[in-house]
């Protein structure tokens, strides 16, 4: 457990060290989060003063954009990070060494962890301060929220490494576009009920519309329902599952074809 | 020879896309032996190297390390082995000095800090320690690899033209370096080279592959004997252009 534990810290510290020098990274952190939260939030305010402007404008729209960047931004952490290994030539010794493709996997999900804590002190900083916006508000719902978001970002970044893993580079624009593709249907700035029959049932099937429905209920009513609360634990532990096995059944396929070293060199 | 056998290798088969990279290959090494891999490009020298440390699935065949099982037990054997290939590099962004504080960890390196210290100054890159990597010569950077590989003392060590890029000078440093380090610590090697010089310099014993096959074995003396040639790159291109 504790050469575990070691391995999964010496991936993380070597993401870690990238940062301080990295003007790049540090901008993924803060800058990016932060020009996001002053476009969105200087047109809530705009919005929010025209004539039958909705109730809550401000709230819905900068929590969902706050909601909306940890799940990309953990997604990202986690596909990124294994690019990052293929760019620098390094994913050979990595895969050469005892550490296992499950540690390098928790490493990633730690250091989303910390990119969340980072671009959230800033983020909520400054949506509390520039427009009066206190996420905090939505009180201990917030930590089961945001704990879903954070999953299912996970899953997509592990579902993008893998196919990754699968096609080689030419799929890492997946790195950046297969969050994207799930926004539509994931009610982020609009309700359920606004997307057609259809699509809303592809909404309910993913974790993250959920998400962002209790987080309008919380804010105009205080309150949310029952399955709203439980639906995303359930999806996400089935999808975490999918993911994982679909992550071993790709890494597997990569060892047999040769492609993990093709990657690697 | 009559150490203890560390990599046994049994009808190892491996194929991509209908050619076969790997054909058949049985081998030992043993215990403080240094065993070269040679052959044309495009021989399996890689892919057999790719297998024994996991990274491959063979399709026929077992690699057996340490006496387990891979990959089955590749947690328990990698940490006792190690790896370095010319073709793979380790982040340029990092200093040498984080680089293998990070490869420390993974290998569970006790007493980290005055280790990798150890190992850059015999390497001669100390100098280098705190700057970024990217700032490091071809040559150093061949160096920075083979200290990541020494990093977990390990008793194998397999190499992947391990002096390619070096000059002559720091080439022949490092060979007396890593023979050095290996006569010490009694480890196992098996590195694949293009450099014929080098190989009869250091390896003990030859293992040749063309098509995939162990084509010719035994040491540099016995092949030269053998084939009745005067330096090992007669005998390999005689083998190469069969």
């Amino acid at each position: 457990m504790r050469g575990r534990l070691e391995r999964v810290g010496a991936v993380l510290l070597r993401h870690l060290y990238l940062y301080p020098s990295s003007l790049s990274r540090l901008m993924e952190i803060f800058y990016w989060p932060v020009l996001d939260l002053m476009v969105w939030g200087f047109l809530t305010v705009y919005l929010s003063r025209q004539p039958g402007a909705m109730a809550h404008w401000t709230g819905f729209l900068l929590g969902a954009m706050i909601f909306w960047d940890i799940l990309y931004r953990s997604q990202q952490a986690i596909c990124i990070s294994f690019l990052e290994e293929i760019w620098s030539r390094n994913l050979l010794n990595l895969f050469a060494s005892p550490l296992s493709p499950g540690e390098f996997i928790s490493a990633t999900m730690l250091l989303s962890f910390v990119k969340f804590l980072l671009a959230g002190i800033v983020t909520v900083t400054l949506a509390w301060g520039l427009y009066s916006f206190n996420i905090f508000a939505l009180g201990f719902w917030l930590i089961p929220l945001v704990a879903n978001l954070i999953t299912m970002g996970w899953i997509i970044g592990i579902i993008t490494t893998a196919i990754i893993l699968r096609y080689g580079e030419r799929a890492e624009v997946l790195a950046w576009g297969l969050a994207l593709l799930v926004q539509p249907f994931s009610a982020v700035f609009y309700p359920v009920s606004a997307m057609p029959r259809p699509l809303q049932i592809v909404g309910y099937a993913l974790p993250c519309t959920h998400v962002f429905e209790g987080m309008r209920s919380l804010i105009a009513a205080g309150t949310i329902d029952g399955l709203t609360f439980t639906a995303p634990f359930f999806l996400n532990a089935v999808y975490m599952i999918a993911a994982w096995a679909f992550f071993r059944a790709m890494y597997r396929r990569a060892q047999q074809e040769g492609r993990l070293t093709k990657l690697g060199e | 020879m009559a150490g203890e056998v560390i990599v046994d290798v049994e009808g190892l088969g491996k194929a991509f896309n209908g050619h076969r990279a790997v054909d058949a290959i049985s081998l030992q090494v043993r215990r403080g032996e240094i065993v070269g891999l040679l052959g044309p490009n495009g021989a399996g020298k890689t892919t057999l190297i790719h297998m024994l440390l996991g990274l491959i699935l063979p399709e026929a065949g077992r690699v057996r390390i340490f006496g387990l099982e891979m990959p089955k037990q590749r947690q328990v054997v990698l940490k006792r082995a190690n790896f370095s290939s010319a073709y793979v590099q380790l982040p340029l962004s990092l200093t040498p000095r984080q680089n293998l504080s990070v490869f420390g960890r993974l290998y569970g390196v006790a007493g980290l800090p005055a280790r990798i210290q150890a190992l850059l100054d015999r390497l001669e890159i100390a100098q280098m320690a705190d700057r970024p990597t990217r700032a490091l010569s071809a040559g150093q950077l061949s160096r920075l690899n083979l200290a990541k590989a020494l990093l977990n003392d390990p008793e194998l060590l397999l190499l992947d033209e391990p002096t390619a890029s070096m000059d002559p000078d720091i080439a022949d440093k490092t060979r007396a370096t890593l023979r050095a380090i290996q006569r010490e610590r009694g480890m196992a090697v098996l590195y694949t080279s293009h450099n014929m010089r080098e190989v009869e310099q250091l390896a003990d014993r030859v293992l040749f592959l063309h098509h995939g096959r162990l084509v010719e074995e035994g040491s540099p003396s016995e092949l030269l004997a053998r084939y009745k040639e005067k330096d090992l790159e007669q005998v390999f291109l005689r083998i190469a252009r069969q």
